[in-house]
């Protein structure tokens, strides 16, 4: 465990200062709220290079900046294939050829799109089970930043969660969704200065990217892997027992970077509602395409304090610790490099099966931040880590408010009431969404396995997303009956794989195999990538049988929410780096070439 | 922008917590045992200076782009 930190009135000040910009934001936004529009989409009125940004920050929560670099410090430059792979490639999709559907078809959200290509059940399906994800979502950030903030600096878990709540919902509940995007733009700006400064110092003191190189290359050998594992994206991943990820390539291509990435980023409103707040169809277009640029470069953010945590000295005045000795100080107890041991709530070590402590690889970039960072910038990382847990919390807060009073109240509860009545009912979402997110922290603070069971079912019923989407874009054939029993065969077809397979080394239950273990996978995220790819086959295969069983609709209902009956966008008068083509080949190449840096 | 440039806010927050650190930074310049754990390095100095520069940059676009209009 990290000693807690002592901060000063300087660290103090700075995070006081955060709060009060983004709570200025909020109040400066008030008065533009004046219709539901407003408050659920910006009026459809903001500029392409603020709703880029905001795409990607949105998704800079806990899961981003602590998650990703705990990931860093267990498998090494392999966690990059989570963005080079796992992200670009869909956001270039969702913008050339999905971004025309979704905001040309004037839905005003993604369920919404569903309801106008398919059918009402199929909208509900989506819209129920989005709407009590976002919730659970923003709990899970919340109790995770409770947690850390009370180990770090001994704050109340209460009253940080309290705080922070309070701050997003008094900007979000004033200025709507534009509020919540300028400060996804400002928390953007803020976590690269946060972070920037702990690549650096840890690279200066680890002797650059070579001496990390040759500290690793220990390390992976004393770890079984040969010496080039941890710092070689690619050349390891021929089989799964020769990189620390623990999936061969093909597995890796299609479970993430074909299932999991096109299901997210194509598919969750809570980055479409960006695009769609933007101000032009070209706007909204360009927006996962500039978010791209910022998004290939996250990895040296997040992902690389945490490799340089377990190969950094605990003491920097003594000689770099060898890589079989740090091997041997996390057996010992000791943590390995900075990154401590986890212990349990009487402080004693946690320990695996065999026996061996615990890494609590989830401290690697905390324990970045108070290794490297002096009074002052200290105050400037841990505000950092404060915008990452509050914009991850208010995107998913503004997402849950949008499809509550749209695709819910409006469409099943209260249809026909005026526009002022639906602005009123969005605020009010924005204070239930906040108070169900701190319920569901303090169920997560009571219940461990009910949260893992949870995002067990989530991912189940994310995996099968994007077949429903692809058929329903791209094939004018597909009808609602198929798509909603598509989607239910893929959810079902998800828990059927999971429960008839099991990770290696893991016993039957949470980790899978409650119906029998047919087969064994040789890591966790190898099961999950594979347990994606049977269920988008599932819902594709059913969606296609059952549509080409049942009626589709006249092709005049279709026109602008399928590929073949909507005119192209036409962009030829756009100035050559606006054209949406233009910025997705740089994307492609730019990420092609990190991928060969880092083969 | 909707009704509020959103480069006023963050050059504003970007400016204010850039001076704060950078005068903190040369308040401290003395005082090497402040930046033991920076390996050395007035990072409050630098960084708090480059935020200031990035902050006055964002206002001054900012103030070009609210007189234009």
């Amino acid at each position: 465990m990290p000693h807690a930190a002592v901060l000063t009135w300087l660290d103090y000040a700075i995070i006081g200062i955060y709060f009060v910009f983004v709570l200025g934001v909020g109040v400066a936004l008030r008065r533009s709220m004046r219709t539901s529009t407003d408050f659920f989409l910006s009026g459809r009125s903001v500029p392409a290079w603020i709703t880029g940004l905001a795409f990607v920050s949105a998704n800079l929560g806990a899961q981003e900046v602590i998650g990703m670099g705990a990931s860093g410090a267990k498998y090494g430059i392999a966690t990059s294939h989570f963005y080079w792979v796992g992200a670009i490639p869909a956001m270039v999709f969702v913008g050339l050829f999905m971004m025309p559907f979704y905001y040309g078809s004037r839905a005003r959200s993604v369920p919404e799109y569903l309801k106008l290509r398919f059918d009402e059940k199929t909208r509900a399906l989506n819209a129920v089970s989005f709407a009590v994800m976002t919730v659970f979502s923003s709990g899970v950030s919340m109790y995770a930043m409770g947690k850390l903030f009370n180990l770090l600096l001994g704050w109340s878990f209460d009253g940080s969660m309290l705080l922070a709540a309070a701050i997003v919902l008094a900007y979000t509940f004033l200025g709507g969704l534009t509020s919540a995007i300028y400060n996804e733009v400002l928390q953007f700006f803020l976590i690269v200065f946060g972070f920037l400064p702990l690549a650096f110092l840890g690279l200066r003191d680890v002797g650059g990217w070579d001496g990390l190189r040759a500290r690793l290359a220990g390390l992976a050998t004393a770890n079984g892997f040969p010496a080039g594992a941890y710092t070689h994206a690619w050349t390891y991943m021929d089989h799964a027992s020769r990189n620390p990820v623990g999936v061969e390539w093909f597995g890796l291509l299609m479970g993430l970077g074909f299932v999991l990435s096109f299901g997210y980023w194509c598919t969750d409103f809570l980055v479409v509602q960006r695009a769609m707040a933007a101000d032009s169809m070209s706007a909204a277009r360009r927006t996962p395409l500039i978010g791209a640029f910022p998004k290939m470069l996250f990895p040296f953010l997040v992902i690389l304090p945490g490799m340089i945590a377990v190969a950094a000295t605990p003491d920097r005045s003594a000689s770099p610790v060898p890589p079989a000795e740090a091997s041997a100080g996390a057996l010992a107890g000791m943590g390995q490099g900075i990154v401590p041991v986890k212990r349990d709530v009487a402080g004693h070590l946690e320990r695996d099966t065999r026996g061996h402590p615990i890494v609590d690889y989830d401290l690697a970039t905390p324990a970045m931040l108070l290794h490297y960072f002096p009074t002052g910038l200290l105050g400037l990382g841990l505000t950092a880590l404060l915008a990452s847990f509050m914009s991850g919390m208010a995107g998913n807060v503004t997402a849950f408010n949008t499809v509550w009073t749209y695709d819910l109240y409006q469409s099943y509860i209260r249809p026909g009431a005026s526009d002022r009545h639906y602005l009123n009912m969005g605020r009010v979402a924005t204070v239930a969404g906040i108070a169900l997110s701190l319920a569901a922290a303090y169920v997560a603070a009571s219940y461990n396995n009910i949260m893992e069971v949870l995002q067990l079912v989530f991912a189940f019923v994310n995996a099968p997303l994007f077949a429903t989407f692809a058929l329903g874009m791209f094939w004018r054939r597909a009808t609602g009956h198929g798509a909603f029993t598509g989607l239910a065969a893929g959810i079902l077809g998800a828990a059927v794989h999971h429960g008839l397979s099991l990770p290696a080394g893991a016993a039957a239950g949470f980790k899978g195999g409650y119906l029998g273990v047919v087969t064994t996978y040789p890591s966790e995220l190898a099961q999950t990538f594979w347990t994606a790819v049977a269920a988008w086959t599932t819902c594709f295969v059913v969606t296609i049988a059952v549509s080409l069983g049942t009626r589709p609709r006249p092709a005049g209902e279709l026109t602008g929410l399928v590929w073949s009956l909507t005119p192209r966008p036409r962009e030829g008068a756009l100035p050559l780096l606006e054209r949406p083509a233009v910025l997705a080949v740089i994307v492609l190449a730019a990420t092609l070439t990190l991928n060969l840096i880092f083969f | 922008m909707t009704d509020l440039d959103v480069r006023l806010p963050i050059g504003g927050l970007f400016t204010v917590v850039g001076a704060l650190l950078a005068g903190y930074g040369l308040r401290t310049s003395a005082e090497p045992a402040v930046y033991a754990r920076s390996l050395g390095i007035n990072m409050n100095l630098w960084w708090g200076g480059a935020m200031l520069l990035f902050g006055l940059v964002l206002l001054g676009i900012a103030w070009r782009r609210g007189r234009g209009q």
